[in-house]
C-alpha cells in the first residue's frame, strides 16, 4: 500500500498487538502514515503510541479507544486448555465491551479479525464460500467463542458505525509460535505425525498478506462493511507438503510417519480433556501436543472461494507460499524449495 | 384448492363442476373436477399464451407428475397456459362410482375442455394411460390440435404383451387386492423412480389415494387395460392406434428407457406409427420420467423451436457429386482381381464374386422382409462376411447398426435397445447375448445353427440360407431400388467414454462423403490396396474400390495385431496402405523382432500409414516411420460423428513442436473448422471464430459430418446450436498456419478464479518431467473457484495412489508453472483408469472425483 495523504490518515486502535499478525497489523498501519494505537497488556517494545490494560476492564478500553476514529479488533484468547468461561469473557465480553465503546466514542469504521472455523463444521471444505458464523455448530471453544462475537459485531454494523469481519486462514511467518515454531519443535523432536499421509488440501495466508487483507478491509470498509471475509493466499496445498516445505525452512527433518486421522481425532480427544483437567489441578500450562480441533484442522480439506474477498478488498495477496517459504527459510537458517 | 405440496404451490389448483356426455352416466350428471391451471398467474402477469399445455396423468398418479412444467413455466415467463387434469375418480376429482372405461375417458377430457372453454392451440401431453387418453383427445380435436407430447405410454393392441407386472396387477386373484383394498400398485409404481422419490413426494403421490374407497380408480384403471381381443375397450383403442398415423401435427417422445411396463418396444411401435416425431431417450430413467428427468426444458424448448419439420435442408455436399456407395461394386461386375481378403481363416472374392454375394445377399434378406429403413444390427467381426453385409443392406436401403464389442456387453446392450433394430445378425456368441439379454430384433446367425440351438436361440435364419434363397433369382444391381441418397444409412456409436454411449446416424449421401474424403485426403484410388486394421475406414474399402485385406487379429482389441500379422496382410495383397490405431500399432513394434526378411520387405513397400482412433504420441509415431521406411505416417483427428476432421504427418508433427496441446493438423478435404471461443467461465460462445490463437469448443461443418443422434433429441439440439456446425466437445484453438491444436475435452475444462484452463498443455509439460508417466489434470471443488491438480503415473510405477514424493511434485509444479498453470497438489498412482474401446482416453472426469474425494484427507481408496 502506498502512503495516505494525510488527510487520508487515521487514528487507528489495534488490539492484539503483541501477537504476531496484531503486530503485523500496526506496523503496516503506521508504514502507510497512520495514526496506530495499540492496546494490550504488557508493553510491547518500540511500539509507539500504547495503551496498556485489558478487555476485562471497561475504563482500560475507553482509554484506549479515546480519540481514535477506527478500530481493529485483534484480540483473542486462541488457548486449547482454558474452560469456556475464559473464553466467552476475552473472546465475547471482551468484544462487546470494545464495540459499546467504540459507539460511545462515536467511531467510525470496526474490523473485527475472525477466524473461518467460525462456520468449520468438520466437514471438508473444498472451494468453500466464508458462510455464516455458528456458535452452536462451530467446533472447539475457540470457534464458538469467536462466532458468537462475530455475530456480535456484525450486528453492530450500522450506516453510522461500520463493521467487517475479517477472517484470515491459518496465517503463518518468521516468528510464529502458533504454527510455525511448534511444528519445528515437534519435528526436531521427532514427535510430529502427518495425519493421512498429509493429502488434505489446506488453504494458509502468509502474515504480511493476512496483515494487508485487514488494512485494506478497514480502507475498503464502505464495500465491506456488514460481511465476513475469508482471507487466504489463494494457494490451497496438501498440508504434508506444507509442513514438510516449513520443516525444510526451519532446517529440522521433515515428519516421516503417518497416523490415520481418525485415531488422532479421537486421540486429541481424550488428549484435550485429560490437559484440560490436568491444567485444572495445576499440573500442566502448556498447550496439549494434539487436540481434536487441531487433528480436524489438519486431517480435512478446507480451502476457500477467494473471489467475493478479492473483489470487495480489491485486492489480491503479493507474497506467494512459495516466497513465505523462502523468507522463513532465511529466518530460520534452512532451505526453501 | 387443494393444499400445498412439495414442488407445487398451491396457487395453480382449483375445482370446477363439468356435466358428463359421457356413456356411462345418466344425462345431466356433473362431477367436481381437479385441474391444476395457471391461467390466473398468466393474466396476472399480463402474459398472453400463445398456446396451451393439456396434460395428462396415468395411472396410478395424478396432476402432480406435471408440476416441473409449471414452475418452469412460470420461473422463465414462458407464454403458454398450462392445464394439467386429475382424471375423474383419479387425483382430488371426484369419485364417480361408475367403471370408467377408455371412451368415457377421452370423452371425459372432452367434456372437460369443453367446460373451460380452451381456445386457441393446444398441445397434449401425456403420460402412461394418460397419453392414450390425450391421444384420444387429440383425435378428436384436430382443429385445435398443434402437436403432441408423450412420455412412456403405449397405444399397441395387436401381439399386446402385458408385461408381467401388469398380468399379475390384473390377474383376477389379485386385481382388486393389489390395486384397490391395499396401496401396493401405487407403492410399486412410486418405487419405479431413478433415483428414488423423496419421502415427501412419495407422500403427495399418495395423498389423493388413501383409502379403498379412493382407490377404486385405480383398480378400474388397471382392469380396462384390453390386452385381449375381445376386451371392451379395444375397438376403443384400435380407433386410437390406427387413427394416429394420420396426424401430422409435430410429435415429441420423451421416453425413460428402465421402465418394465411401457419399454422400448413401445416407443418403437410409436414411431412406426408418428414417424415424423423427435425422440429423446433418457439413458438411466424409468416410468416416471417426469420425475427423474427435467422434461420441461425440453418440452418448452421444442415447443419454440422451429423444429416442425423432421430433417434440416440437406446440407451441402462441399461441391462433390453424390456417387452411391455401391458405384464402385456395380461398375466392376466383371473384374476378376481381388476385392477383399481374409487372413484367417484364408479366404478371398474377386469384384465380380463380392459383387454377386452382396446382390444375393440383399435378395435374401428383403425376402426375410428386411426394406428401405428397416435397423440392422450387425454383430459380425470385420472380413468378408461383415463387408457383404453392410454393402448388402445399404444396397436395399436397410441400416446398418454397427455397435462393437469394445463397449464391453453393458454398453452393447444398451446401444442396441436404444437403437431398436428390426434385425439382429451375428455370430454365435453376439446371439446368445442377444437372446439371455433380450435384445430386440428378428435373430440371422452367421453360421447355419443345428435346428435345435436355432430354436434355443430363437434364430429365424442363417448368412447361407439368405444367400441361398437370393441367388436362386439371380439377382442384379438394377433388381434394386437406389436408395434416396438422404435417407438414414448407418448408425454408429460414441465410445461411452464420456457417459453411455450415443448412437450417430449417416445418410447414404454422409457416408458417401466420407468415403470421398478419405479418398481426397489420402490420395486413395481404385485400384490400390490397404490392410483394414482399424475397423470404420476398412469397412470403406470396396466403396472406394480397394482391395482390402483383413489382418488375423481380433479387431475389437486393438493390441492383438501383432508385427508378422499386419506384414502377412500386406503381402498378400500387396498393399500400399495400412489402417491401424495408435494401440495396435504399439503391439506390433513390440513383436517386430518376429518379422522375417520376407515380412519386412512387405512392410518396406507401405506407402501410407495412417494411425486412427486416438493421438499417435510422435515418439510412437517415429518407430512406425522405421518400420515402414517409405511410408507416409499420418493420423487424423476425428470423431464417431465426424470420423475425419484433420490430418497431419510425421513431418508436420515435428514441425508443430510443443505448445497448447496437441497439433492435428489442417482440416481433411470438404472439411472446415471453427472454434467457439470460451468466455471467462468456461462456457464457449455460440457463434464460429476463426481468430488464431484463442481457445474455444471445437465446431466442424463438412458433408460427412452426422445427420443428428438417434433419438436423443436434446443432445443433437446442444450438438448443432450453431447453425451449420457441429460442436466436436472437444476444446482446441487455431493457429496463425490455420493447424488446429486440440486441448482436452470440453466437459474437462477446469473452471478456476483465474478463468478456463484445458488439460493437454499441462499434461504434456508434466508428462515431460524425468521419472513421469502419463499425466492428467484434473479440477477438485466447485466451478468457478477450482483449484488445479496432477494426478500421474511414474516410472518405476508407484505401489499406491497418494501425493507425490516432495521432488516429484516441485518439478511438475514448477514445469506446469511455466504455462502459467498453478498446480494445487500433484497426486501419483499406480496407473491411470481409461476407456473400454481405445485403452488410451483417460478417464479425466472419474479421476476428477477421486482427486477430489483424495485431498478431502482421510484414507486414499485406489482411483
Amino acid at each position: 500500500m502506498s502512503p495516505t495523504t494525510p488527510a487520508a490518515a487515521r487514528r487507528v486502535l489495534v488490539t492484539g498487538a503483541s501477537g504476531m499478525l496484531g503486530g503485523a497489523v500496526a506496523a503496516l498501519l503506521r508504514s502507510q502514515g497512520h495514526h496506530a494505537r495499540t492496546f494490550q497488556r504488557r508493553p510491547t517494545p518500540g511500539s509507539g503510541d500504547e495503551v496498556l490494560g485489558s478487555l476485562a476492564n471497561p475504563a482500560d478500553i475507553a482509554r484506549a479507544v479515546d480519540s481514535m476514529d477506527a478500530v481493529i479488533h485483534l484480540a483473542a484468547k486462541v488457548s486449547f486448555t482454558v474452560p469456556w468461561e475464559e473464553f466467552a469473557s476475552t473472546n465475547i465480553e471482551g468484544t462487546k465491551q470494545l464495540l459499546a465503546a467504540a459507539q460511545h466514542a462515536a467511531i467510525a469504521d470496526f474490523v473485527f479479525v475472525s477466524s473461518p472455523s467460525v462456520a468449520h463444521f468438520g466437514e471438508p471444505l473444498a472451494g468453500a464460500p466464508a458462510g455464516t458464523a455458528d456458535p452452536e455448530r462451530a467446533r472447539g471453544n475457540y470457534a464458538r467463542s469467536k462466532a458468537a462475537a462475530e455475530l456480535y459485531a456484525l450486528g453492530c454494523n450500522s450506516g453510522r458505525f461500520r463493521v467487517a469481519a475479517i477472517r484470515p486462514h491459518i496465517v503463518w511467518g518468521p516468528g510464529d509460535t502458533q504454527l510455525v515454531e511448534r511444528v519445528l519443535q515437534r519435528a526436531a523432536a521427532g514427535r510430529l505425525p502427518l495425519l493421512d499421509h498429509g493429502a488434505a488440501l489446506i488453504d494458509t495466508t502468509y502474515i504480511d498478506n493476512a496483515a494487508a487483507a485487514i488494512v485494506r478491509g478497514l480502507e475498503r470498509i464502505e464495500q465491506a462493511k456488514g460481511r465476513a471475509l475469508v482471507v487466504t493466499n489463494g494457494e490451497p496445498r496438501p498440508v504434508g507438503e506444507l509442513i514438510a516445505g516449513i520443516c525444510r525452512a526451519g532446517g529440522v527433518p521433515e515428519p516421516k510417519f503417518s497416523v490415520p486421522g481418525w485415531l488422532a481425532r479421537g486421540a486429541g480427544s481424550v488428549i484435550e480433556r485429560a490437559w484440560l483437567a490436568a491444567g485444572a489441578r495445576g499440573l500442566v500450562y502448556d498447550e496439549p501436543p494434539m487436540t481434536r480441533f487441531l487433528a480436524e484442522q489438519l486431517s480435512t480439506a478446507h480451502w476457500f472461494d477467494q473471489r467475493e474477498t478479492h473483489r470487495v478488498l480489491d485486492w489480491t495477496p503479493q507474497v506467494t507460499i512459495d516466497e513465505g517459504l523462502q523468507r522463513l527459510a532465511a529466518h530460520y537458517g534452512g532451505t526453501a524449495g | 384448492m387443494i393444499g400445498e405440496f412439495p414442488g407445487l404451490p398451491a396457487e395453480y389448483s382449483r375445482y370446477l363442476e363439468v356435466e358428463s356426455s359421457s356413456l356411462v352416466d345418466t344425462p345431466g350428471s356433473s362431477y367436481r373436477w381437479h385441474v391444476l391451471d395457471n391461467g390466473a398467474q398468466l393474466q396476472a402477469a399480463g402474459i398472453e399464451p400463445v398456446g396451451t399445455l393439456l396434460c395428462v396423468h396415468g395411472n396410478p398418479t395424478w396432476s402432480y407428475l406435471w408440476r416441473s412444467l409449471f414452475a418452469h413455466a412460470s420461473k422463465n415467463a414462458l407464454p403458454w397456459r398450462i392445464i394439467a387434469v386429475d382424471q375423474l375418480d383419479m387425483g382430488f376429482s371426484e369419485r364417480t362410482g361408475l367403471f370408467r372405461r377408455l371412451a368415457d375417458r377421452v370423452n371425459d377430457l372432452g367434456d372437460l375442455t369443453d367446460a373451460l372453454d380452451l381456445s386457441g392451440p393446444v398441445t397434449t401431453v401425456g403420460h402412461d394411460w394418460g397419453g392414450i387418453i390425450s391421444l384420444g383427445w387429440a383425435l378428436a380435436h384436430q382443429d385445435q390440435l398443434a402437436s403432441v407430447v408423450l412420455t412412456n405410454t403405449a397405444v399397441h393392441p395387436a401381439g399386446f404383451k402385458l408385461p408381467a407386472a401388469l398380468q399379475l396387477a390384473s390377474h383376477p386373484a389379485v386385481h382388486h387386492w393389489g390395486t384397490t383394498s391395499t396401496a401396493a400398485f401405487l407403492r410399486v409404481t412410486h418405487s419405479l423412480a431413478n433415483p428414488a422419490l423423496a419421502p415427501d413426494v412419495r407422500a403427495a403421490f399418495m395423498a389423493p389415494y388413501a383409502s379403498a374407497a379412493r382407490r377404486a380408480g385405480v383398480g378400474n384403471f388397471v382392469a380396462d387395460i384390453p390386452f385381449a381381443p375381445e376386451h371392451p375397450s379395444r375397438p376403443a383403442l384400435n380407433r386410437i392406434s390406427s387413427g394416429i398415423r394420420d396426424l401430422k401435427v409435430p410429435a415429441l417422445l420423451l421416453w425413460g428407457p428402465k421402465d418394465p411396463v411401457f419399454s422400448d418396444r413401445y416407443l418403437r411401435d410409436l414411431l412406426g406409427r408418428l414417424p415424423q416425431a423427435q425422440v429423446h431417450r433418457f439413458e438411466g430413467a424409468g416410468h416416471l420420467l417426469a420425475e427423474d428427468r427435467d422434461i420441461a426444458s425440453p418440452i418448452f424448448s421444442w415447443l419454440s423451436g422451429p423444429d416442425q419439420e423432421r430433417h434440416a435442408a440437406p446440407r451441402s455436399t462441399g461441391g462433390l457429386d453424390y456417387q452411391p456407395m455401391l458405384a464402385q461394386l456395380d461398375a466392376r461386375t466383371e473384374d476378376h482381381s481381388p476385392a477383399v481378403v481374409d487372413i484367417f481363416p484364408a479366404r478371398s472374392l474377386s469384384w465380380a464374386q463380392l459383387g454377386q454375394r452382396v446382390n444375393d445377399m440383399a435378395k435374401g434378406l428383403e425376402h426375410l422382409g428386411v426394406k428401405p429403413g428397416s435397423r440392422v444390427s450387425l454383430l459380425v467381426p470385420p472380413g468378408i462376411e461383415l463387408t457383404t453385409l453392410i454393402y448388402a443392406c445399404l444396397r436395399l436401403g436397410a441400416v446398418i447398426v454397427v455397435a462393437d464389442a469394445g463397449l464391453g456387453t453393458k454398453g452393447l446392450g444398451r446401444a442396441i435397445k436404444g437403437a431398436g433394430p428390426q434385425f439382429l445378425i451375428g455370430i454365435q456368441r453376439a446371439l446368445l447375448g442377444a437372446k439371455a439379454l433380450n435384445w430386440p430384433g428378428t435373430r440371422i446367425s452367421v453360421q447355419t445353427l443345428p435346428p435345435a440351438l436355432a430354436k434355443t436361440l430363437s434364430v429365424r435364419s442363417s448368412v447361407p440360407q439368405l444367400l441361398a434363397a437370393g441367388a436362386a433369382g439371380k439377382p442384379a444391381a438394377g433388381d434394386f431400388a437406389p436408395a434416396a441418397p438422404d435417407a438414414d444409412a448407418a448408425l454408429l456409436f460414441t465410445s461411452g467414454s464420456t457417459g453411455p454411449a450415443k448412437g450417430v446416424v449417416y445418410t447414404h449421401r454422409q457416408l458417401a462423403a466420407m468415403r470421398d474424403t478419405l479418398a481426397h485426403t489420402y490420395g486413395l484410388q481404385a485400384g490400390s490396396a490397404l490392410v483394414a486394421g482399424f475397423a470404420p475406414f476398412a469397412l470403406l474399402g470396396p466403396a472406394l474400390g480397394a482391395t482390402s485385406v483383413t489382418p488375423d487379429m481380433d479387431v475389437t482389441s486393438p493390441k492383438t495385431l501383432s508385427a508378422a500379422a499386419l506384414a502377412d496382410a500386406a503381402a498378400a495383397v500387396d498393399a500400399t496402405v495400412v489402417f491401424a490405431s495408435p494401440a495396435a500399432l504399439a503391439n506390433v513394434l513390440a513383436t517386430r523382432d518376429q518379422l522375417s526378411a520376407r515380412q519386412r520387405r512387405a512392410l518396406e513397400n507401405v506407402q501410407l500409414m495412417l494411425s486412427a482412433g486416438a493421438p499417435i504420441p510422435p515418439a510412437l509415431a517415429d518407430e512406425v516411420q522405421q518400420l515402414t521406411p517409405n511410408a507416409s505416417v499420418h493420423t487424423p483427428y476425428g470423431m464417431t460423428e465426424a470420423l475425419g476432421v484433420t490430418d497431419i504427418d510425421l513431418a508436420g508433427i515435428r514441425a508443430a513442436g510443443s505448445g497448447n496441446g496437441v497439433c492435428v493438423g489442417t482440416p481433411v478435404a470438404g472439411a472446415s473448422i471453427s472454434i467457439a471461443v470460451l468466455d471467462e467461465h468456461g462456457e464457449p460462445v455460440l457463434e464460429p471464430s476463426t481468430e488464431p490463437g484463442v481457445t474455444g469448443e471445437i465446431l466442424v461443418s463438412a458433408p460427412h459430418v452426422k445427420d443428428r443422434y438417434d433419438r436423443l433429441w436434446i443432445t443433437q439440439q446442444h450438438s448443432a446450436a450453431i447453425p451449420g456446425w457441429h460442436r466436436t466437445g472437444d476444446v482446441g484453438h487455431l493457429d496463425e498456419q490455420g493447424r488446429l491444436w486440440v486441448e482436452g475435452r470440453l466437459g474437462h475444462v477446469l473452471r478456476t478464479a483465474a478463468g478456463p484452463i484445458t488439460p493437454v498443455r499441462a499434461e504434456n509439460l508434466a508428462q515431460a518431467v524425468p521419472g513421469a508417466g502419463r499425466a492428467a489434470l484434473v479440477p477438485v471443488g466447485p466451478a468457478g473457484t477450482q483449484s488445479a491438480v496432477i494426478v500421474m503415473e511414474t516410472a518405476p510405477a508407484a505401489v499406491k495412489p497418494g501425493l507425490a514424493p516432495a521432488q516429484l511434485s516441485a518439478k511438475v509444479r514448477s514445469a506446469v508453472g511455466a504455462a502459467g498453470i498453478e498446480v494445487a497438489a500433484v497426486l501419483v498412482v499406480p496407473e491411470l483408469p481409461t476407456d473400454v474401446r481405445h485403452n488410451s482416453k483417460i478417464d479425466r472426469a472419474h479421476l476428477a472425483r477421486w482427486a477430489q474425494s483424495a485431498l478431502a484427507g482421510g484414507r486414499i481408496s485406489k482411483p
